[in-house]
C-alpha cells in the first residue's frame, strides 16, 4: 500500500534510486510508518486511560468502603441493677420507662470497673474514661433493651456495645497515636487500654448489620449511623417512578409512534421530549420545589415529592427507549392483525405491546436506575439536612413523612465534619453501586434472553 | 386522608360499573355475544371509563387549583397595615398556613373540638403554647389578624374539599349512570372506548409538553419577583456575587458563569482528547473481542452516579491535587500553591472522567456513519491508515463530532453534584485553576437549602440562575441536535 503511494508520490517525494531493492524502506516510509504507530499508540493510551480511571474509581469505592460494614464492639458483663432501674421492684414498664439513659451510664461506668479490677488491667483510667470508649449511644443501647424485656433488671448480661468511632477508626487503622495529639475525644492512655481489651478479646470488630438496615445518627455518633431507612425513601420514590413514569410514558410513546399523525403538534411533542431528556437534573429540582412544595404545599423532604420529580426526570428515558422497541416490531405484525379484522388499537395493544413488552422493561429498569442514582434534584426538595432515623410505620407514612434517600443520605455524610463519616459515605456508595448493577444486569438478561430479531 | 378515600370510592364504583355495563350489554343481546356490535368487555370499559377518567381529571385540576383559590380569598381579609415592617405579605401567609394546619392537628387529636377551634381567639387564649404542646411550633406570638385569617383559611378550605368530595362524587355516579343508560346490543362501544384511550394516549403525550411549560413558568413567576427586588442590570452585567442578608447583597451571574464555563472547559479538555482518540481507536482499529470488552467497560463510567463522582472528587482528586501542588516545602512539587481541596482543576478533572464515555460513544456512532466507500477510496490511493482517518474521515465526521463536544459541553453546564462536592464556594474571576471557585449550579443549591425566604432576593436570584441555565443548556442542545441532524442528512 504504502509503496503505491511512494511511486505516485508527489515532486517532494525522494525518488528511489535505481536498482535500489523495494524491500528497504525509505526515511519517508518509515517516518509515515512512525506515524502510524504513533496514532494507534494514542487510541490505546486513550482507552487505557479510561478503563484507568474506572480501576482507580472502583479500587477507591472499596478500599475505602469496605470498613463500613465492619464495626468495632465492646462485650462487657453488665450488672442491671434492680435499685437504679425499678426502685419499686415491681416491673412497671412505665416506671421503667422513666429512668432516662443518664440512669444507665452508671451501671456502664461500673461494669468497665469490674472488668478492669478482673483483668488486673493497670491503666489508672477512671471508670468514667473507660466508658468514653463505648460510643454516645451505648447508654441508649442499653436502655432499649431492658425496655424490651423487663424481667432482665436484676440479672447480670453479657452486653455488646458499639465502640466510640475513634476506638473504630483505631481498629481500622484510620487514627494513630500520633494523629489524636489534639483530639479531645480520646486520649493515648484509653488506646493503650484499647490495646490490652483487643488482646483481651473484649474489643472486636465484627460485621455490622445495622450499617445496611439501622437508621442515620447525628454527627457525634458515626459508630451508630445506618443507611437503611434511607433506603426505604428511596424504595418509596423508586415505587412512585415506577407506578407514574411507566405508563404514562407508554401511552405517550404508543400514541407517538402508532397513532400519532405528522402535524405540528407531533413535532413540538418530539423536540420537547427530546430536550427534556437533556435539561440538567437539578433544574427539575427547581420545578419540584416550585411547584410541588411551594404551590401544592406537599410536605417538604417526602418521598412522594422526590418521586414526582424524578418521574419527570425519567419520562424522557422511558419514551425514547419504548418508542425504540415499539419501532423494532415489524410493520408486518401490524398488517397481519388489521387484516384479519381487528381495529388499530387492537392491533397495538394486542399484538405490538406484548412484543415490544421486554425492551420496554429493560428501559424502564435502566431509567430507573438513572432515577435511584440522582442527587442534584433531591438536594433541592429537603431531602438532606437532616437525621433520617425513623423507619417510616406504612405506606402512607412512608410516601408523606420526610425521610432522605440513598445518595442524598451520602451527600449528607460527605458533608459532616468527622472523618468517620466518609468511610460510612463510601460504604453507601459501596451499597448503591449494587443496586445499580443488579438492576443493570438483570435489564442486560432480560434484553438477552427476551430480544427478539426480526 | 380522605382524599385517598375519594380516590378509592372512585375505583370502586368504575370497578362496579365494569361488571354492570358488561352484564347489562349482555343481558340487552339476550346473552348471546355474537348480537353485541361490540365484544363483552367493552361494554364494561366503557361504563368503567365513564366512571372513572372525567372525576379523576376533576380532582386532580381541583387539588391543583384549590390552594390558589383559597390564598387568594384569605390573604384579601389581611389587611396591609397588619403587616410588620420586616415582613411581607408571603410571610404572613405562612403563618397563617402554619396555624391552620397547627388547628387541623389540635382537632384531630382532640385537643381542641371543632367548635373550639372556630371560636378560639387570640386575646383570650395563648394559641402559641396551646398548640406547643401538641408539638406544633409557631415562631412568634399568634396575632389576632393571623388567627382569624387562619380560622377563615381552614373554613374555606373545608367548604372547598366537601365541594370536591361531592362533585367528583356525582361525576363518578352521574358517568356510570350516563353510560350504563347507553349499554345496550346496539352501542358502539368499541369505537367510543377506543376514542377514550386514544385521548388519554395524547394526554399522557402532552405532559411532555406540560413539564417544559411548568419549568418555564415556574422559574419566570420567580425571575419576575427576583427582578422586583433586584436590578436586572446588576444581575446581568455586575461583577460581584456577593449575597448578604443587610439587604444590599450584590447578584451577579457573570463571576458565576466564568467559574461555570471555565470547569466546563478543563472537563472538556480532559474528555475530548480521550474520547475521540478512544472512539477513533475502538471504531477503526480495534478487533471485535476488544471492542466487545473496552466499550462496555469505559460505558460504565457514564452509569455511574454523580454523588460517587463527587465523593471522589472531594476526597481521593482533591487531597491528591493538594499533595502535588500545595503544602509547600512537604508537597510533591514543593510548591504551595493550592490550600483546599476544592479547586477548579479537581471538578473539571473529575467531570472530564464523566464525560469521557459520552463524548467516546457519541463519536463512535458519528465515525462508524462515514460510508466506508470513503474510507476504500483513501486506503486505495495508497494513504495510511491513519492519514485516512485524519484527512478523509474525521473531516468528513467533523459537524458530527462538533455536535457531540457541545452536547457534552450543556452536559457540563448543568452538572451539579461534582461541582458542589469539588468546585468550592467562592465566585470571582480568576484564571489560576488551583483556586476554588463557584459555579451557578452550586449557587443555585445553596440559596434554595437550609432556611429560604421565598420573599428575599437572596433566595430569588436561584430562580433567575436557573432560567439562565436552562436557556443555556438548551440552547447548546439545540444547536448540537441541529449540527448532528444535518450532518446525518448529508450521508443518507
Amino acid at each position: 500500500m504504502t509503496d503505491t503511494s511512494q511511486q505516485g508520490g508527489g515532486p517532494a517525494a525522494p525518488a528511489r534510486k535505481h536498482g535500489e531493492t523495494l524491500m528497504k524502506l525509505t526515511a519517508r516510509t518509515k517516518r509515515r510508518n512512525a506515524a502510524e504507530r504513533r496514532f494507534q499508540a494514542y487510541g490505546i493510551a486513550a482507552i487505557g486511560v479510561g478503563l484507568l480511571m474506572l480501576v482507580i474509581l472502583v479500587v477507591n469505592i472499596f478500599g475505602n468502603g469496605m470498613g463500613a460494614f465492619t464495626q468495632t464492639f465492646i462485650t462487657l458483663d453488665v450488672h442491671l441493677d434492680q435499685s437504679k432501674l425499678d426502685k419499686k421492684g415491681n416491673r412497671d414498664l412505665e416506671d421503667i420507662k422513666k429512668v432516662s439513659t443518664f440512669g444507665y451510664a452508671p451501671l456502664i461506668n461500673r461494669a468497665f470497673e469490674t472488668k478492669a479490677a478482673d483483668l488486673d488491667l493497670k491503666s489508672g483510667l477512671k471508670p468514667k474514661a473507660m466508658a468514653d470508649l463505648l460510643s454516645k449511644s451505648a447508654a441508649a443501647q442499653l436502655r432499649d433493651y431492658v425496655l424490651a424485656d423487663p424481667a432482665r433488671i436484676g440479672q447480670t448480661v453479657s452486653f455488646r456495645f458499639l465502640a466510640n468511632s475513634r476506638v473504630d477508626g483505631y481498629m481500622k487503622g484510620r487514627v494513630s497515636r500520633e494523629s489524636i495529639a489534639n483530639d479531645k475525644n480520646i486520649s493515648a492512655a484509653q488506646l493503650d487500654l484499647v490495646d490490652e481489651l483487643i488482646a483481651e478479646g473484649t474489643v472486636r470488630r465484627t460485621f455490622n448489620p445495622a450499617f445496611i438496615f439501622g437508621a442515620d445518627a447525628s454527627d457525634q455518633r458515626p459508630e451508630a449511623a445506618g443507611i437503611g431507612v434511607s433506603m426505604l425513601g428511596s424504595l418509596f420514590m423508586m415505587v412512585v417512578v415506577l407506578a407514574l413514569a411507566l405508563p404514562i410514558g407508554v401511552a405517550a410513546s404508543i400514541y407517538l409512534e402508532e397513532f400519532a399523525a405528522k402535524n405540528w403538534l407531533t413535532d413540538i411533542i418530539e423536540v420537547n421530549i427530546s430536550n427534556l431528556a437533556a435539561v440538567p437534573s437539578i433544574v427539575f429540582g427547581i420545578l419540584g420545589l416550585a411547584v410541588f412544595i411551594n404551590y401544592m404545599h406537599l410536605p417538604m423532604s417526602a418521598p412522594l415529592v422526590g418521586g414526582l420529580v424524578l418521574t419527570l426526570m425519567t419520562l424522557p428515558t422511558i419514551i425514547i427507549s419504548t418508542r425504540a422497541s415499539l419501532k423494532s416490531v415489524p410493520p408486518s405484525i401490524r398488517d397481519a392483525a388489521l387484516g384479519v379484522g381487528a381495529s388499530k388499537m387492537q392491533a397495538v395493544f394486542h399484538h405490538v405491546l406484548p412484543l415490544a413488552a421486554p425492551g420496554i422493561l429493560t428501559g424502564t429498569i435502566i431509567g430507573l436506575a438513572q432515577a435511584l442514582g440522582e442527587t442534584a434534584p433531591l438536594l433541592l426538595i429537603g431531602m438532606v439536612g437532616f437525621i433520617a432515623s425513623n423507619a417510616p410505620d406504612g405506606v402512607a407514612a412512608g410516601l408523606m413523612s420526610p425521610n432522605s434517600a440513598m445518595p442524598a443520605q451520602i451527600y449528607e455524610w460527605a458533608k459532616r465534619a468527622d472523618p468517620a463519616f466518609y468511610e460510612r459515605a463510601w460504604g453507601g456508595i459501596i451499597i448503591l453501586l449494587v443496586f445499580l448493577i443488579t438492576m443493570n444486569t438483570l435489564a442486560v438478561i432480560l434484553r438477552r434472553r427476551f430480544e427478539r430479531r426480526w | 386522608m380522605p382524599t385517598a378515600w375519594l380516590v378509592v370510592f372512585v375505583l370502586a364504583v368504575s370497578a362496579i360499573g365494569y361488571i354492570a355495563g358488561r352484564r347489562r350489554a349482555l343481558n340487552s343481546a339476550g346473552g348471546d355475544s355474537r348480537a353485541l356490535h361490540s365484544l363483552p368487555v367493552y361494554y364494561g370499559f366503557n361504563v368503567a371509563l365513564s366512571a372513572l377518567v372525567p372525576s379523576l381529571l376533576v380532582l386532580a385540576v381541583w387539588l391543583l387549583a384549590q390552594p390558589m383559590l383559597v390564598e387568594n380569598r384569605v390573604s384579601g381579609m389581611i389587611p396591609a397595615e397588619a403587616i410588620p415592617e420586616s415582613s411581607t405579605l408571603g410571610l404572613v401567609m405562612s403563618d397563617v398556613r402554619r396555624v391552620a394546619e397547627g388547628l387541623d392537628i389540635a382537632v384531630q387529636q382532640g385537643a381542641l373540638s371543632e367548635q373550639e377551634a372556630r371560636a378560639i381567639r387570640a386575646d383570650v387564649t395563648d394559641v402559641r403554647a396551646r398548640l406547643g404542646d401538641l408539638g406544633v411550633a409557631l415562631g412568634s406570638d399568634v396575632r389576632s389578624e393571623v388567627l382569624s385569617a387562619a380560622q377563615r383559611y381552614r373554613q374555606i378550605t373545608a367548604t372547598g374539599h366537601l365541594l370536591m368530595t361531592l362533585v367528583v362524587a356525582a361525576l363518578t355516579l352521574g358517568g356510570l349512570g350516563f353510560a350504563y343508560a347507553r349499554t345496550n346490543k346496539d352501542f358502539r362501544a368499541r369505537n367510543v372506548v377506543e376514542r377514550g384511550v386514544l385521548a388519554l394516549l395524547i394526554l399522557a403525550a402532552s405532559l411532555a409538553i406540560l413539564t417544559t411549560i411548568g419549568i418555564v413558568l415556574s422559574m419566570l413567576f420567580e425571575t419576575v419577583n427576583f427582578f422586583r427586588l433586584h436590578s436586572w442590570t446588576d444581575f446581568f452585567f455586575g461583577s460581584t456575587w456577593a449575597p448578604n442578608f443587610r439587604g444590599d447583597s450584590e447578584l451577579s451571574i457573570l463571576p458565576l458563569l466564568w467559574g461555570t464555563l471555565y470547569i466546563s472547559f478543563i472537563a472538556l479538555l480532559v474528555a475530548v482528547p480521550v474520547g475521540l482518540f478512544a472512539a477513533v481507536y475502538l471504531s477503526e482499529y480495534a478487533h471485535g473481542h476488544v471492542r466487545a470488552f473496552a466499550k462496555p467497560l469505559l460505558e460504565i463510567l457514564a452509569g455511574i452516579p454523580t454523588i460517587v463522582y463527587g465523593l471522589f472528587a472531594l476526597l481521593t482528586v482533591g487531597p491528591a491535587l493538594v499533595r502535588v501542588f500545595g503544602r509547600g516545602s512537604e508537597g510533591l512539587l514543593g510548591v504551595d500553591w493550592m490550600s483546599g481541596a476544592t479547586s477548579v482543576l479537581t471538578a473539571g478533572v473529575v467531570m472530564g472522567i464523566m464525560l469521557i464515555p459520552f463524548v467516546s460513544s457519541l463519536s463512535d456512532d458519528i465515525i462508524n456513519a462515514v460510508p466506508q466507500a470513503m474510507r476504500d477510496g483513501s486506503l486505495g490511493l495508497g494513504a495510511t491508515r491513519s492519514e485516512t482517518i485524519r484527512q478523509v474521515v474525521l473531516p468528513a465526521a467533523l459537524p458530527g463530532i462538533v455536535g457531540a463536544i457541545l452536547l457534552a459541553a450543556s452536559r457540563a453546564i448543568g452538572e451539579t453534584m461534582i461541582v458542589v462536592m469539588g468546585a468550592g464556594a467562592i465566585a470571582k474571576f480568576s484564571l489560576n485553576p488551583l483556586e476554588s471557585m463557584t459555579t451557578i449550579t452550586t449557587r443555585i443549591v445553596s440559596q434554595l437549602t437550609g432556611d429560604t425566604d421565598f420573599a428575599s432576593p437572596e433566595t430569588l436570584v436561584a430562580f433567575a440562575l436557573g432560567i439562565t441555565l436552562f436557556v443555556l443548556t438548551l440552547g447548546l442542545n439545540v444547536l448540537a441536535l441541529y449540527i448532528v441532524r444535518k450532518y446525518r442528512e448529508q450521508y443518507e
